[in-house]
């Protein structure tokens, strides 16, 4: 807000709470958060676990939603959005779980092609043409009609890739994506959402344990018990 | 109208694809479904050959309106009333005429087996035929001859023998009642659940066989109407015209009236519905189990649906549409082995027993409601598909 108008941050988190369970129960998990993503960035957040990261990435997906605070995506505020409003931000963000997450008895093409079935513009032919591209893109151009259990860890994830991406969406959210991988293929993930999201401009907020990644991130963000500890530009770059 | 087609079109056949990349699990979940079909399908068509044989004597009858004691259960339990009363029904206007009908259970020893076994023996005048029958009207002449019976070649039990013999003009004798009868014809109506096979004779030799009944109380009075007559106002004047004594019914009345009496008093119709009702429950259980199992085993799929920024309906629709084909094809067997089935029953009960359409039509959409009300409780299942709470 210092700077001009001209510039909208993707994502602007001002003040945020967030509490799990009632009454005596009642448990704060996140306190005071304050975080904005400028378009195009990639930001790495890092903590040990039970720090409230998933919690956070949840809350900017519209998985969950937001009790108090301001959290703005796109310039709409999630505080307070109905159950529609919420399905729609879903369908602007690309999600990458810890596991793949893919559907056993699709294959790797129906799987991306179920990213664009929400989305009632795209013909079928289009939605075809535009999954086996993308599958391209990520490698997978010779494995288009493969079932998930045809596929290895890192084949599979570079699927799950593909699906979030497919779409172009303006916000990618990646939880873990290489906690299951091996260094060699979480690597090759990595630097694969890295390249794709800077060919559509889109923006990705990327939690992780993997140390071996950061360099990849323009900014990392360390979170412990709740709370954003620093907020600090990739020395890197 | 039109944009619902094209987004279906455009609509990947989740339900589909799932239930089809598990082989196995589909082969076992199509089993179960025709499994409660057969079931289904057994206790329907067992229920329906019960109307069926016990209504046959009744539909056979060659008459408009039928006189019948008060009393009477059924046709193997008809009771008896007063002879009388057909020559004061034949004052009435619009009666044509009106004939007597003895019936009464008879022991007879098997011609073949030497075992004693029950029929219904029926006798009535053979100058004035009982029945609608071409085949027993045109053997009327041979029962009046004393102690000549025509038996029923659909009977059930140890008969071939004697069927053979008799359509070979080898009149077979045995005994019944202490007197020696002799069987000279034979014609088809069939075993029931309430007797084995019947045995037709002249009034006159019917009553040399019970001595002890008195020609004058009859079993059933069958009039037939003048043919400008209307039988249901003829019915109503018989009714006013006679004492309590003798109920009066058109020849559709009387065959209600027998269907009623094994629907309602009988507790055969109602175990035959009951067995009905247990094989819907015992389906809508099976295929609760496939398709909860089925959500279960993708829960996580569907909660990264959701996550995506898919609606729950979008998932309930995957548990129908599941639901719906699951249905279908369990149909296809469960309505082809009760035929082969049927067959069979049909030749070990001599009842008769066939798949009608109307049977396929009431069974298919019983297994739709079967399949539906499992989705709807399984559905219940996809509550738990909660992408925040799973990841």
């Amino acid at each position: 807000m210092m700077m001009t108008d001209s510039y909208t941050p993707v994502l602007s988190i001002k003040h945020l709470d967030h509490f799990f369970g009632q009454g005596e129960q009642r448990k704060q998990a996140l306190f005071d958060i304050n975080l904005e993503i400028n378009a195009g960035e990639i930001v790495i957040m890092t903590g040990p676990s039970g720090s409230g990261k998933t919690t956070l990435l949840t809350l900017i997906g519209g998985l969950r939603s937001v009790q108090s605070g301001s959290l703005k995506f796109l310039g709409q505020e999630l505080c307070g959005a109905t159950s529609k409003q919420l399905v729609k931000i879903r369908r602007q963000a690309g999600y990458i779980f810890q596991a793949h997450n893919l559907h056993g008895s699709l294959t790797a093409l129906h799987n991306v092609r179920m990213g664009l079935e929400i989305h009632p513009q795209y013909s079928v032919k289009k939605m075809e043409e535009m999954a086996t591209h993308i599958l391209q893109e990520v490698g997978l151009g010779n494995r288009l009609n493969h079932y998930p259990d045809n596929l290895s860890g890192g084949q599979k994830q570079r699927v799950a890739i593909a699906r979030a991406l497919v779409n172009h969406p303006q916000l990618l959210l990646a939880d873990e994506p290489t906690a299951a991988l091996d260094s060699k293929s979480g690597r090759d993930v990595v630097t694969l959402m890295q390249r794709l999201a800077k060919e559509q401009g889109c923006t990705i907020l990327l939690v992780t344990h993997d140390n071996r990644i950061l360099d990849v991130a323009d900014r990392t963000v360390y979170m412990e018990d709740g709370i954003l500890k620093s907020n600090q530009l990739a020395p890197t770059k | 109208m039109i944009k619902v087609l094209q987004q279906l079109q455009r609509r990947t056949p989740l339900g589909w694809l799932q239930l089809t990349h598990h082989k196995s699990r589909l082969f076992v979940a199509i089993s179960g479904i025709a499994f409660a079909d057969v079931l289904m399908f057994m206790q329907l068509g067992f229920q329906a050959s019960l109307f069926d044989s016990n209504t046959r004597i009744r539909r056979a009858l060659n008459a408009d309106i039928v006189l019948v004691s008060p009393k009477a259960k059924n046709t193997q339990n008809l009771s008896t009333f007063a002879r009388r009363r057909l020559y004061q029904a034949m004052d009435v206007p619009g009666v044509e005429s009106a004939h007597g009908f003895y019936s009464q259970t008879i022991n007879w020893k098997n011609p073949q087996t030497r075992q004693d076994n029950p029929l219904q023996l029926i006798g009535f005048d053979p100058n004035y035929p009982a029945f609608n029958l071409p085949e027993v009207n045109q053997q009327l002449d041979e029962i009046k001859i004393p102690d000549v019976v025509l038996f029923d070649r659909k009977s059930r039990g140890d008969y071939d023998q004697v069927i053979t013999q008799v359509s070979e003009n080898n009149w077979v004798s045995t005994e019944a009642e202490g007197r020696k009868i002799t069987v000279k014809g034979l014609f088809s109506l069939g075993a029931s659940f309430g007797t084995d096979g019947i045995l037709i004779t002249s009034d006159q030799n019917f009553l040399m066989l019970f001595p002890r009944r008195d020609a004058g109380s009859v079993s059933l009075g069958l009039i037939q109407v003048e043919p400008e007559a209307d039988s249901v106002i003829v019915a109503e004047a018989l009714r006013s015209h006679l004492p309590e004594d003798v109920e009066v019914m058109t020849i559709a009345e009387f065959i209600e009236d027998e269907q009623k009496y094994w629907q309602e008093e009988s507790p055969i119709g109602f175990i035959f519905t009951l067995g009905t009702a247990m094989a819907f429950i015992v389906g809508v259980v099976i295929v609760y189990q496939i398709l909860s199992t089925d959500v279960s085993a993708h829960i996580q799929e569907y909660a990264t649906f959701k996550a995506m920024g898919y609606r729950h309906r979008y998932l309930l629709a995957i548990v129908f549409e599941e639901a719906i084909i699951l249905a279908f094809l369990g149909f296809l067997p469960g309505f082809i082995l009760p035929i082969g089935l049927y067959y069979g029953a049909a030749k070990a009960t001599s009842l008769p027993i066939q798949m009608t359409l109307i049977r396929a039509i009431t069974v298919l959409i019983l297994t739709m409601i079967m399949c539906i009300i499992s989705g709807a409780i399984a559905t219940q299942k996809l509550q738990s598909a909660d992408p925040a709470d799973m990841f």
